[in-house]
């Protein structure tokens, strides 16, 4: 197989409040052999909330940061839900409409860019599963994770709307039965859990608006999981993972049950699988404590 | 899957009358169901041959009355247009049928929808415009101003969205997402005259369009692909648009991004949270802060990171930003 290469969109929070997930996905990316080329010219995506304000500025700001992988010739590979979603919303919006795209790419050219609807879009947890393969990553599979139950949590911009996020997977991605982090979870060796809160929302972008919803959201998919015997969960949104790391002491509180489980970025897991150290994870950033390794 | 003609489905069907029944129970249905069969089919089925007391709302059975609306395995749909082996494809052959709100159950998939028409209400869903009984000239629709309205105009008040929203499940003041693609889709209306009225009651706190989760499930759920949430993103940028936008977390977290992308082209999160919250309010997130600081999840102001070629970041924000706040 030719080896694979693409442009990253880090998103700002692997710069920030999550340097685990920027950390786990060379580590992870260099065991497999895939190469990452950084976009560090990319700016934030607008997380969902940019648009609420100025729909035409995100429109032009994600257009640019795609643009840039387009100048490398490669597909953009993004390690945050809502970098993926926010971006491919952007290229169907403007792949679909060419009054918009010719608006945007007036604005571009300001700065002499041009987007031109080249590159593919997809995250990095597809990229595993569709472009290097589960079969050949349970090959080089060292440390199994057998003795876990793992609760996978998809997180909402990966999964929904399910129309968009299917234009880029091999295989379609049910928004109400999704498999791709289970399989992922199995082919580590360890054994997916079931629980319903798998594909609901973790409350991270209502968070300051909204904060009894959020939390409660938040307490509910803990909960969910600790109630069908999870050991731990694992996530492939940075954002979901801040709120169901950090956040558990309002959770509890807001729901009036103790919550609280090891929280894993999918990149971390699939390291640990891989041989790979704690450090080399960043395990010890976490604020609930990664108390199984 | 399309050589099968027929497929045994177990059918776990909720079952509950609020004038004799303290709790709810399950029946369970063993059928032999065809590829052709939608879910209402085996409704009847059930009902005609196995039970008679078993009740359910039916009537146009082409997708358009929005009645039959109901729950399997947890996902709304129109009884009267899913396939059985559409949600076998997905769920497998044991198929979960319950009413849209448990809790609002009435009798069996039959609830109580109160809440919905009420939310409906909140936000006037319908033409207001002041116009004389005999007018001289119709008030014509350019197919531009009318196509704005193409996708909101499809609702047809089935409750999916409505009872799959996780922010109304939890947050009974919240108007929701069907009512809020019926004010877009009045408020967007050029001959409308109350528009702005509606975008208050949007703008609101508790009840408006910030208390969103962004969780995209209105945008799947729905069966007439009326996209609620874009809406919603649209009703907040007619509320910016329109100068009402309150001084607020909400408002204020949603502007915190353009600042914060023009300064650093990222998102400096910390900033964000100061910004959105005020210097007051941002006190209540320090504990939490402190935990993530002692982990090194926290990076101080004058160790932010900047994006590479923020000149061009700049630029943009400043000549592609159509908003002011």
């Amino acid at each position: 197989m030719e080896k694979l290469k693409y442009a990253l969109f880090t998103g700002c929070t692997a710069k920030e409040s999550t340097p685990e997930q920027m950390m786990s996905t060379l580590a992870v990316a260099k065991k497999l052999g895939i190469e990452l080329v950084e976009l560090t010219e990319a700016s934030c995506c607008g997380a969902s909330h940019l648009q609420d304000y100025d729909d035409f500025l995100s429109l032009v700001l994600n257009a640019r940061n795609i643009a840039y992988a387009e100048k490398h010739g490669l597909t953009m590979v993004t390690i945050c839900n809502t970098c993926q979603l926010n971006t491919a919303m952007t290229k169907h919006r403007l792949d679909h409409n060419a009054e918009l795209k010719a608006k945007v790419n007036a604005k571009l050219s300001e700065v002499g860019l041009e987007y031109k609807g080249t590159s593919q879009i997809t995250h990095f947890l597809y990229a595993i599963i569709d472009d290097f393969g589960l079969d050949k990553l349970k090959e080089m599979i060292v440390k199994p994770l057998s003795q876990f139950n793992i609760a996978p949590f998809y997180g909402c911009h990966n999964i929904r709307p399910s129309e968009l996020q299917n234009e880029t997977h091999k295989n379609p991605e049910s928004a109400y039965r999704p498999t791709s982090l289970d399989d992922l979870i199995v082919a580590c060796g360890g054994a997916s859990v079931d629980y319903e809160e798998k594909n609901k929302c973790c409350g991270f972008h209502a968070e300051l608006q909204a904060p009894r919803t959020a939390a409660i959201l938040t307490g509910n998919a803990v909960a969910g999981a600790m109630d069908a015997n999870a050991d731990w969960m694992v996530t492939p949104c940075p954002l979901c993972h801040l709120k169901l790391d950090t956040q558990t002491h309002h959770a509890s509180v807001a729901i009036g049950r103790e919550v609280s489980l090891p929280v894993l970025h999918m990149q971390q897991m699939v390291g640990l699988a891989l041989g790979c150290t704690p450090d080399e994870l960043g395990l010890k950033h976490h604020v609930t404590k990664v108390n199984f390794i | 899957m399309e050589s099968i003609k027929s497929q045994q489905v177990t059918f776990k069907v909720f079952r509950f009358n609020e004038e004799t029944d303290y709790l709810p129970y399950y029946n369970t249905y063993i059928l032999d169901v065809t590829h052709e069969e939608v879910v209402l089919d085996i409704l009847n089925r059930i009902k005609w041959d196995h039970d008679g007391s078993l009740s359910y709302r039916r009537s146009c059975r082409h997708g358009i009355c929005g009645v039959c609306s109901i729950k399997a395995n947890g996902k709304a749909i129109l009884a009267c247009k899913t396939r059985l082996f559409d949600l076998i494809e997905t769920f497998g052959s044991e198929i979960t049928l319950e009413p849209l709100s448990t809790k609002r159950a009435i009798k069996d998939l039959i609830i109580d929808k109160k809440d919905f028409w009420d939310k409906h209400a909140q936000v006037n869903p319908y033409l207001v415009s002041d116009i004389e009984e005999t007018p001289a000239s119709e008030h014509l629709v350019s197919p531009h101003d009318a196509e704005k309205l193409l996708e909101a105009d499809y609702c047809i008040q089935c409750g999916a969205c409505h009872y799959s929203c996780p922010a109304l499940e939890i947050n009974d003041e919240y108007i929701g997402p069907a009512a809020f693609a019926a004010a877009y889709r009045f408020s967007a209306d050029v001959r409308d005259e109350a528009s702005l009225d509606r975008l208050h009651v949007v703008n609101a706190e508790a009840q408006g369009v910030w208390d969103c989760v962004k969780c995209m499930e209105c945008a799947e759920v729905c069966p007439k692909e009326v996209n609620p949430i874009e809406k919603i993103t649209k009703l907040h940028n007619m509320v910016f648009e329109a100068g009402i936008a309150k001084n607020n977390v909400a408002t204020r977290h949603a502007v915190g991004f353009a600042h914060s992308i023009a300064k650093h082209g990222l998102l400096d999160e910390g900033e964000l949270v100061r910004y959105s919250e005020g210097n007051i309010g941002v006190l209540k997130h320090v504990p939490v802060a402190i935990k993530m600081f002692a982990k090194g999840k926290i990076v101080l102001p004058w160790n932010m990171p900047k994006a590479d070629k923020l000149d061009e970041i700049k630029k943009l924000v400043k000549s592609s930003s159509t908003v002011k706040f």
